[in-house]
């Protein structure tokens, strides 16, 4: 069997026109095959189940490899044996299963292996409701496994953005080495909307730097030899470089250093800082109407969607407000809602969740304005009322 | 003619036990774990049947046969008997 | 003529440098087996850069870190999946699975049944000690009725667990078990199991005297080892004397473990059948172009 390799045309034919009625799930799939993703390890979960039924018709048909793995333990496990192997790879849950995920997701931190995680989030916790959407899982997925690690986590708000997101994720894991969430939920992940899919000339691709210096000079768990970077160059199994990966704290060879701390705390400061030196070129977010805005809404995903609505139906009587929208939760931009806070009076955050990412943004606001939490659960998205609601009088 | 590496012998014993002729016993050196390596008796009947290298969990014993002749004759092949 | 090597040999080309003498105990099964692989890989020549290994969580699993080859150390009971992983994006490359009794068939018991079911190329080599060494000698699976252990201090109530006659069940290519005792039957039957297509399961006995051992009266080393030899029969001997011998002669080996090669078939493996299913989806393009080619030349 031949080892996958991407050709643009075979996936340009398999995913058919240009322009498209997707719904956000199959979108994520598309976003996939079009980065090269060549593994995917799923298992069946409302709402996600349409992430696995997509790739497993549109996969083999690029060449790539579906399995239906036995639990999503099992899926995770697989996507990271099979990006060791040479391959890109990705898997899809919701909220039940991203929380069994949590112990391999930190082994992928701690080995530094690229790999994808789409988490298409329903209410929680526990089975909870299984076909309505929320955002419940944000501080999941920014502390969920158990270690000191930084996590990286990609909000879509349209279908569009599932696509754009997932050809996103994929550049930033092969980059930083680190997995990646995409955090969709069950409204946008069930939603119908018109996509256009990019060019291969407009396309902007990162592959994981591998490892081409001499085997016997090659240090597989430190700052990279080749360039100036934090990550180190990927040794892919099967190319000789005799790599001993594990998830015990180890030195910069790769062998066990259970009882020194030097070692330790070099290796997890150096996995964390690899992002947080570059929080600031990782800042994603979309500013509208904020710069003669008084009050300010910040959200993500779906919720931006009513907050849109309701900025227009304020302006319209004559109150100024505009909004921050999240497009990267993780790392979180401290600086452009420390900046925000400074020029506005109040910051609101509606999330469907009873308040999450209200916190980071209490703690970057610094006190420097009122900030409010917008909290809405049970599996339905704000009414732009009810978000006028808290607008006050006006 | 068998070759020890004194420093990774643990001490368990199962070479001299398994051995079918009783051709070793400890010997007097203490390596670094303070426990005696084998060694060959004086007078000993091996016969080169090699027990006690594939034995071994540490590849500590290796068996070199001493005698040309005796190697056609008694060296079996070490791995899987026939192919 | 084979080339006879000796263990000086395999140590220079087998093993990381710097990295033995290895951390089991002494009168450790764990040490046996590696060099039964090493033996084996020695036998059949395979180009070491092509070969991974995995493992899970406990003694078992620190085997790859002594191999001087790709190891992926994984954690505790999903060595499995991950070797089904690695196969999936590069199947030319050989994946060995080294796992324990806990490690397989407790915590992993699930990713066991779906490999061995789907029929995954890879090899598991499972080292059976009956106790969960590594921790300090808890309860496993697959120990004995009555024997001793730390989270079991009162003995053992539960039955213990199969393996072999489980991974005979779910239809996997190769199934043998064998102890670490007599060093010619298990090369052998290492090299069948890496040589095979599909799924190859062995399980190899091998004893634990400072877990196990000291707490069910085999502490000494050579009262342990032949307690296997004492505790184990072949299995054509066994299904023998259970069919056609007398009452006395079943009597006498009704409790003893049977090893040797349970089951030696051949179904099409995972990736095999996957090959298949992507050449009928994905057209030949070469020979249509051809074809026109000739036609615009005319």
């Amino acid at each position: 069997m031949v080892v996958y390799k991407r050709d643009p045309d075979i996936i340009r034919k398999v995913l058919g026109n240009k322009i498209q009625f997707l719904l956000g799930d199959m979108a994520c799939v598309y976003g996939g095959i079009i980065a090269g993703c060549s593994f995917f390890g799923g298992y069946p979960i409302t709402p996600a189940s349409e992430v696995a039924e997509g790739m497993a018709r549109m996969l083999p048909r690029v060449g790539g490899t579906y399995i239906q793995m036995e639990d999503e333990i099992g899926s995770i496990a697989a996507v990271i044996g099979a990006s060791w192997g040479g391959a890109k790879s990705m898997t899809a849950t919701s909220g039940p299963g991203f929380s069994l995920m949590m112990e391999n997701y930190g082994y992928a931190v701690m080995t530094e292996t690229p790999c994808v995680i789409v988490n298409v989030q329903r209410t929680g916790p526990s089975t909870g409701q299984p076909t309505l959407g929320a955002q419940g899982d944000m501080m999941q997925a920014r502390w969920g496994t158990h270690g000191d690690f930084e996590a990286i986590a990609l909000a879509p708000s349209t279908v569009q953005e599932c696509l754009d997101f997932t050809i996103e994720a994929f550049n930033l894991a092969e980059k930083y080495r680190n997995p990646v969430c995409v955090m969709t939920d069950g409204e946008i992940g069930h939603l119908r909307e018109r996509i256009i899919i990019p060019d291969e000339k407009d396309l902007k691709l990162s592959e994981r730097v591998k490892a081409t210096i001499d085997k016997d000079k090659f240090i597989p768990f430190s700052n990279s030899q080749t360039r100036k970077s934090k990550v180190p160059d990927f040794p892919t199994f099967g190319t000789g470089y005799r790599t001993y990966v594990t998830g015990l704290t180890h030195n910069e060879k790769g062998f066990p250093a259970t009882d020194k701390q030097k070692d330790h705390e070099e290796l997890v400061k150096r996995i964390t800082s690899k992002i947080q030196d570059d929080k600031e070129k990782l800042t994603m977010v979309e500013k509208i109407k904020l710069e003669d805005a008084k009050i300010a809404f910040i959200t993500y995903g779906a919720s931006a969607r009513p907050v849109e609505t309701a900025i227009d139906i304020s302006r319209k009587k004559g109150l100024k407000t505009g909004m921050l929208r999240l497009k990267m939760v993780w790392p979180f931009p401290d600086k452009e809602v420390e900046k925000l806070s400074k020029q506005d009076d109040k910051i609101i955050v509606p999330e469907m969740n009873l308040g999450q990412i209200v916190h980071p943004v209490k703690e970057a606001a610094c006190g420097n304005c009122e900030v409010i939490s917008a909290p809405k659960i049970g599996g339905e998205m704000h009414l732009p009322e009810e978000i006028l609601n808290y607008l006050g009088d006006f | 003619m068998i070759e020890i590496k004194d420093d990774w012998c643990k001490g368990c014993g199962i070479c001299i036990e398994r051995c079918p002729v009783q051709a070793l016993e400890e010997s007097d050196i203490l390596n670094k774990k303070g426990v005696r390596p084998p060694k060959l008796k004086e007078k000993n009947d091996c016969n080169f049947c090699r027990l006690c290298e594939l034995l071994c969990p540490d590849l500590a014993i290796t068996v070199i046969p001493e005698n040309k002749k005796i190697e056609k004759k008694t060296i079996l092949r070490p791995i899987g008997g026939k192919k | 003529m084979v080339e006879i090597k000796n263990a000086n040999d395999l140590n220079k080309k087998y093993l990381r440098e710097g990295m033995w003498p290895t951390i089991f105990c002494n009168g450790c099964g764990h040490g046996v087996v590696l060099e039964y692989t090493f033996w084996a890989l020695e036998e059949l020549g395979w180009d070491m850069d092509k070969v991974t290994f995995a493992s899970g969580i406990g003694c078992s699993s620190r085997l790859p870190g002594y191999i001087n080859a790709d190891g992926l150390h994984t954690t505790h009971g999903r060595a499995i999946a991950f070797a089904t992983g690695i196969k999936a994006a590069n199947p030319d490359l050989k994946v060995i699975v080294f796992t324990g009794d806990g490690d397989c068939a407790g915590i992993g018991g699930n990713h066991f049944i779906h490999a061995a079911r789907r029929n995954i190329d890879i090899t598991v080599i499972m080292i059976n000690n009956f106790i969960y060494g590594m921790t300090g000698g808890q309860l496993a699976p697959t120990a004995p009725l009555n024997s001793i252990a730390t989270t079991a201090p009162y003995g053992n109530i539960e039955h213990p667990f199969d393996i072999c006659n489980l991974a005979k069940a779910l239809g996997a290519n190769y199934v043998a078990r064998w102890t670490v005792n007599h060093p010619y039957q298990p090369i052998k039957s290492v090299k069948d199991a890496l040589q095979k297509k599909g799924f190859s399961l062995i399980e190899f006995m091998a004893p634990c005297p400072t877990a196990y051992g000291r707490r069910n009266k085999l502490g000494d080393i050579k009262k342990h080892w032949d307690w296997y030899d004492e505790n184990t029969i072949l299995i054509e001997d066994y299904d023998r004397i259970m069919e056609y011998g007398s009452e006395k002669e079943k009597n006498e080996i009704r409790f003893k473990f049977p090893i040797g090669v349970f089951q030696d078939i051949q179904k099409p493996g995972f990736f095999e059948q996957y090959e298949k299913l992507l050449e009928r989806l994905i057209p030949k393009k070469e020979k249509k172009s051809e074809k026109a080619e000739v036609v615009i030349k005319k």
